[in-house]
């Protein structure tokens, strides 16, 4: 620390910025859409199950909101070998 | 044809009265008839910023509850003769108000108005859910300060999910309009910047007003300082921004206040 930074108030702004994004990106996934998310990941799961075996856990929804659109990212896992069920 | 316009936020302390006050005066100068509709129940204060509370007689509770006609409870301002104020109940309970009721109100307001400008309770309940329930349009006041902006990314969310519009599968309008806002601490980087805050919560902006006397002054005396300080910094912010939400394209800018020195704030107070 020098004479000089006495005189230069700390740039605090930056580090609020990048705490808001990380937070927000989170919460946003967690809390925000939540219902429309849990919904979904009901129903998608809901249709893959009728044909593979599969896990609950292995169907991750994931939304992101931008300025113009959003984006809903669907992440299945499906476990090798692809256990196919019987048609009903 | 009438908009119901909601000013909200989350977190409580931003500005929403005050806005909702501002915003209100600046479209009723314009010639819009406009009403301003108080729904924090309990905690009732737009008819104090507005310079009406010693007039008021019934309010939005006894109207929904059929115990006054709309008529009886809309207090016409005394400076601006196409602005009302349908003022908040102060001693009942929030539980008092009733989805269809408050359906009722606003689709009798649509008929007799061109903005119903409905200031919000803080919070992300009951109360925050009534007011933004039938906005065509909505205004997020936000400062540039983390809990404001996480509080108003909660709010969009909402805005998005529980209104009436977005549950009929149509788009929700919004609108963000950052208050207390210092250009200059911003710049020397101790500030979030409109940038920043633009970016984080991706909706178009409507207006910066920037940190003034002139606001606390405004709610001093009970008029909406775009009334009682036209040519204050704040004011001519919020009457560019009503301009904006009649549909005038106006250039962005943050108006300032004529700047007073060290040496004249020193000897300008002492002749005061």
């Amino acid at each position: 620390m020098t004479i000089f930074d006495f005189f230069r108030p700390a740039r605090s702004a930056p580090v609020a910025r990048d705490r808001l994004q990380i937070l927000l990106q989170h919460e946003r996934v967690s809390a925000g859409a939540s219902d429309l998310i849990a919904v979904l990941r009901e129903e998608i799961l809901e249709v893959i199950a009728r044909h593979v075996e599969i896990p609950a856990e292995k169907v991750q929804v994931k939304m992101q909101r931008d300025e113009a659109i959003s984006t809903l990212e669907v992440e299945i896992e499906l476990p090798n070998p692809i256990r196919r069920r019987a048609a009903a | 044809m009438s908009q119901v316009l909601v000013v909200t936020s989350g977190k409580g302390g931003v500005g929403k009265t005050t806005s909702t006050a501002a915003i209100g005066a600046a479209l009723a100068m314009n010639g819009s008839r406009v009403a301003v509709v108080d729904f924090d129940v309990g905690l009732r204060n737009l008819d104090l910023v507005m310079g009406a509370e010693r007039r008021v007689v019934y309010d939005l509770i006894n109207v929904v509850q059929g115990e006054a006609k709309l008529q009886q409870a809309l207090i016409r301002d005394k400076r601006l003769e196409t602005l009302y104020l349908l003022p908040a109940s102060q001693t009942r309970d929030k539980d008092a108000l009733t989805s269809e009721g408050v359906a009722r109100v606003m689709d009798d307001l649509r008929e007799s108005f061109d903005w119903i400008v409905c200031d919000s309770p803080a919070g992300i309940e009951r109360g925050a859910l009534l007011a933004m329930r039938h906005a065509d349009v909505a205004v997020v006041v936000t400062n540039p300060e983390v809990s404001s902006v996480r509080d108003s990314d909660r709010i969009i969310g909402m805005l998005d999910a529980k209104t009436a519009k977005a549950e009929r599968g149509e788009y929700m309008e919004k609108h963000l309009l950052l208050t207390r806002y210092d250009a200059a601490r911003a710049e020397r980087g101790q500030m979030l910047k409109v940038d920043d805050v633009l970016e984080i919560l991706s909706i178009p902006l409507l207006g910066i007003i920037p940190e003034s006397e002139a606001v606390l002054n405004a709610s001093n005396v009970g008029c909406p300082v775009t009334l009682t300080a036209a040519d204050s910094a704040p004011a001519r912010a919020y009457i560019d921004a009503a301009r904006r939400l009649e549909g005038d394209v106006i250039p962005m800018m943050i108006p300032a206040d004529k700047r007073v020195g060290f040496m004249g704030k020193l000897f300008g107070r002492r002749a005061a």
